[in-house]
């Protein structure tokens, strides 16, 4: 794994007894052998850090996302020539979900928007993107020596102990260490993620695991936990050339913004939202055990593109896209796995219900 | 030429064979297991089926990805274990005993011997 990137946490992975992975050019925890104190709490693996997740709480390191800063007058209406979001009409303490589309109104990546107050917006990409996004937008500066951490699972809230809502985020301590952090995931439980200055990642990571709830999880589990909340992963269920009506997403088009259409493909956009897209990503529920993986034909439909077990639902999940006609839910698929044909069902999403709290 | 049940052989591709008489116990290793990661399907060949030497004739899904699995001899499946289609974790649990995965009649008890001994595929390992 040489030339790969190192988070803040690599040792710390390495003394958990993580399995590490390249990742978007980033040496990562893809999994857990867990020893000492901590087999007591989980066994480790990606079953059971996920259902960890789900029913205490899982401490990602997600320190390879791209972290950075957009600040001056004016900032939140030049991001809106970008993006479809209401990045204007987002307050201070809050934060927002918004696409970076292109001129065909494909999606360049998904990102997070979060507005830290005095003409200050705080953002958070795709490691896979990074270079792409910073080159993107104007006048950004990327973050470095920064950590960011993700606490998921019903058990965050009390010991993140930060009074927020869904999507709330500030700037404050916690365990003394200095942190911006927000209540938001990508789990679909509650959780809160916090980025922090590198050289305090460790300490903060082992007072999060101080607590008994806390167990380390890999990126295998924060896949299994995206797929059940039916949540994209950019380059699998988003790229350049879906559209955000196509991923399902248009609600990230500010109202306002439905007005004027001023974004980058915007037209497209309209026009697939007042006609129809040709395609739709789709819930799937594969019948029997068998997973259908990404890439997985959809028998004259379309093509899988997350596909995975649900630890949750003990029962494979997948999403994909679908062309408009066969995106009804309750729609019978044929998915071709490993040549064999094997009957599906469009089903809604998530697969597993969302715990955020607002 | 009778072997001793004890007697267990290894392929490159992580199976474990047990022989008893003509008939040969098919798994996949711990190092296999521990590689896959949580097994969360098996899907195991049709009885009666006669397999050719490394045809693949089962898969086995982990969280992660499928992997074929072949037969490690030339023989007939003259046995299944359902158990393991039914709770895949044992795969997991117990891979070289109760996560046994099918059992073929040989057509050439004697090509047991070709395969690697533990010594030689501790051997292998390491040159992984």
């Amino acid at each position: 794994m040489t030339d790969l990137k190192t988070t803040p946490l690599d040792a710390w992975h390495r003394r958990l007894g993580a399995r590490m992975v390249p990742f978007a050019g980033y040496a990562m925890p893809v999994q857990y052998d867990f020893t000492g104190p901590l087999a007591d709490r989980c066994r480790g693996g990606v079953l059971a850090e996920h259902l960890h997740c789900r029913s205490q709480a899982a401490l990602f390191d997600v320190s390879h996302m791209g972290q950075a800063m957009l600040t001056g007058a004016g900032v939140a209406e030049a991001l809106e020539r970008l993006v479809p979001g209401d990045i204007m009409g987002l307050k201070p303490g809050r934060q927002r979900y918004t696409l970076l589309t292109n001129e065909a109104g494909g999606i360049i990546d998904d990102l997070m928007v979060a507005n830290l107050g005095d003409e200050r917006l705080f953002l958070v990409v795709n490691a896979s993107r990074k270079d792409i996004d910073f080159a993107h937008i104007p006048g950004i500066i990327p973050i470095e020596n920064q950590a960011l951490l993700a606490l998921q699972g019903p058990a965050a809230a009390g010991i993140i102990g930060v009074p927020l809502s869904f999507m709330g985020v500030a700037e404050t301590h916690i365990a003394g260490i200095p942190c911006t952090i927000s209540r938001s995931g990508y789990t679909g439980e509650d959780g809160f993620e916090i980025s922090v200055e590198a050289d305090r990642a460790e300490a903060l990571a082992d007072w999060l695991l101080g607590h008994e709830a806390v167990v380390p999880a890999g990126l295998g589990a924060r896949d299994s936990l995206r797929l059940e909340a039916g949540l994209c992963l950019y380059g699998h269920d988003l790229d350049e050339t879906t559209t955000p009506v196509e991923a399902g997403l248009t609600w990230v088009i500010g109202k306002r913004r439905k007005m004027s259409w001023d974004f980058p493909g915007g037209a497209i956009v309209r026009d697939q939202l007042d006609n129809g897209a040709p395609r739709l990503r789709v819930g799937i529920k594969p019948t029997g055990r068998a997973p259908a993986r990404e890439g997985t034909a959809i028998e004259g439909a379309g093509i899988v593109t997350s596909g995975g077990f649900s630890p949750s639902l003990n029962a494979p999940i997948a999403m994909g896209y679908v062309s408009r006609d066969l995106a009804e839910d309750g729609t019978a698929l044929t998915l071709m796995v490993r040549g064999k044909p094997m009957p599906a069902t469009v089903v809604p999403m998530p697969f597993v219900p969302h715990r955020y709290v607002r | 030429m009778a072997k001793k049940p004890a007697d267990k052989r290894y392929t490159k591709d992580h199976e474990w064979v047990v022989l008893d008489g003509d008939i040969a116990t098919v798994g996949i290793t711990d190092h296999a297991q521990e590689q896959l990661g949580d097994v969360v399907h098996v899907e195991l060949p049709e009885l009666d089926r006669e397999v050719a030497a490394n045809e693949a004739c089962a898969v086995v899904e982990s969280v992660k990805a499928a992997s074929d699995i072949f037969a490690p001899l030339a023989g007939t499946v003259v046995e299944i274990n359902e158990t393991i289609v039914e709770d895949p974790a044992i795969v997991n649990g117990d891979p070289e005993g109760e996560g046994w995965f099918f059992k073929l009649e040989l057509d050439d008890p004697d090509a047991f011997e070709e395969l690697m001994d533990a010594d030689t595929y501790e051997e292998y390992l390491e040159t992984l």
